[in-house]
């Protein structure tokens, strides 16, 4: 199948910003965790989608849609392998696969029913660790580690 | 260490924690040395902890401070809903530093980024306990004169003992070799077996207590409790396998000690106690140096 076919199996967009490469089984995830099921903007996706360099992929198109840094962070956590590809009168302005950041604050809760973030007003502040091809949370303050599971983003 | 707060033993470098060592063996040598010459010290046990919080005040007295505070949240304006924060910046009116227990997780760390002056954390909930970590390291080097190269053996719940967590974390930085002795339902976390993988240092883990006996030097106990097992079988049938008995000393090295946080129930049965290798007891008393040596560095007085 041409590159081109392809591409038509999701319809494209003429500004926004495509999310592709996103692990097959993340693709809600990710949806859930950008707030997309309330957004107005025009958005088309497909899962299990057939990819040369993962098997399955999902994939994200957002119709006027650029993303903030705390956005791409939570991509990052959810889908590492994530390629983030902005739009502008249907030509690609700009492509970058999505680094996984050292911390992140405010952008995920710790798991642990105890911990200070969850028993009183302080805003989370978490490590990012890469074990086994894993992302964990690990805690600025109960010093547990969250993993990829478990995390609930805010 | 002048006006840092201590919530975690990894807060300290190996040169601090040793130096911390040497000022308290030299309270060790002379515990009444009036230094804090009327300072005020805020002891805030939001829950309660008898043995500690007398360690604590001990510790201050002996030094010539002086204490302020509560030995629990029911007797506090935490009763009436205050937040954590709003205790710690109206105490810190009123003291140079501030010893703090708390149930949650974390509430110490979150207390020393807004404290003006400095905590010294007593627990908090699950995490850390660092002066117990402390006083566990000073009782290891006084009874085996080195912190370096040591084979040291950690016996019952491995998985919810801070206590352990912490010291095994700590024993990284001296090269030690652990010997991991629990239930399988309680062995050591992979967090913190990740900081040994790390360290580049060998563990081995164990369900037989009897055989590792003779490589330690250190054997350090504890308690393992039932609420620990949904299934009260589960518990009958390894709460014995993990009691520590004189005849079972027999072939231990001249040099080994054993210790153990305390409260005991009945890991270590009492004919223990009369061995000259019992070493826990000694180790509480151990406790009131090293807060000594602790609270003078923080304030700057040693
Ligand atoms: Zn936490």
């Amino acid at each position: 199948m041409s590159n081109k076919r392809k591409e038509l199996i999701v319809s494209a967009i003429s500004n926004g910003t495509v999310i592709d490469h996103i692990p097959a089984g993340k693709v809600f995830q990710v949806i859930r965790i950008l707030d997309l099921e309330i957004s107005d903007k025009e958005i088309y996706f497909g899962t299990n989608l057939e990819s040369k360099k993962y098997g399955r992929k999902g994939i994200i198109k957002i119709s006027q849609k650029f993303f903030q840094p705390h956005e791409t962070d939570k991509i990052a956590l959810v889908a590492p392998t994530a390629t983030l590809i902005e739009i502008k009168d249907f030509e690609v302005v700009r492509k970058n696969n999505v680094s996984i950041p050292e911390r992140v604050e405010k952008i995920a809760k710790c798991f642990n029913p105890n911990c200070v973030t969850n028993k009183e007003n302080v805003p989370t502040k978490f490590k990012v660790l890469q074990t086994e091809g894993q992302i964990k949370l690990s805690c600025h303050y109960c010093e547990k580690t969250t993993s990829q599971n478990n995390m609930v983003f805010f | 260490m002048k006006n840092r707060s201590l919530v975690s033993i990894n807060d300290y470098s190996k040169e601090e924690i040793l130096q911390i060592l040497e000022i308290a063996a030299e309270f060790e040598k002379e515990p009444h040395q009036n230094l804090l010459n009327g300072r005020v010290i805020a002891s805030l046990f939001f829950e309660p902890s008898t043995r500690t919080r007398l360690s604590f005040e001990s510790a201050i007295q002996k030094i010539g401070g002086n204490v302020v505070g509560f030995s629990s949240a029911a007797t506090s304006s935490v009763q009436k809903g205050e937040s954590l924060k709003d205790t710690i910046l109206t105490v810190s009116n009123y003291s140079d530093l501030i010893v703090m227990r708390h149930p949650v997780d974390g509430s110490s760390r979150y207390a020393s980024e807004v404290s003006p002056v400095p905590i010294i954390n007593a627990g908090d909930g699950a995490n850390q306990h660092p002066t117990q970590c402390l006083l566990d390291l000073y009782s290891i080097k006084k009874t085996q004169g080195t912190l370096e190269n040591l084979d040291v053996t950690f016996v019952g719940d491995l998985k919810y003992g801070r206590t352990v967590h912490s010291l095994v974390i700590a024993l990284c930085q001296f090269n030690a070799k652990f010997h991991l002795v629990s239930p399988v339902e309680l062995k050591l976390p992979s967090a913190v077996k990740r900081h040994i993988k790390e360290a580049n240092l060998q563990y081995e883990q164990y369900t037989d207590f009897a055989e590792v006996i003779p490589k330690s030097d250190i054997i350090y106990m504890t308690r393992i409790q039932r609420e620990r097992f949904p299934d009260p079988l589960e518990y009958e049938k390894v709460k014995n396998a993990f009691i520590l008995e004189n005849k079972m000393l027999e072939n231990s090295k001249e040099n080994c000690r054993i210790l153990h946080p305390l409260p005991r129930v009945n890991e270590i049965s009492i004919d223990v106690d009369d061995n000259p290798k019992a070493y826990y007891f000694e180790q509480a008393l151990n406790g009131v140096y090293v807060r000594q040596a602790l609270i003078a560095s923080i304030l700057g007085l040693k």
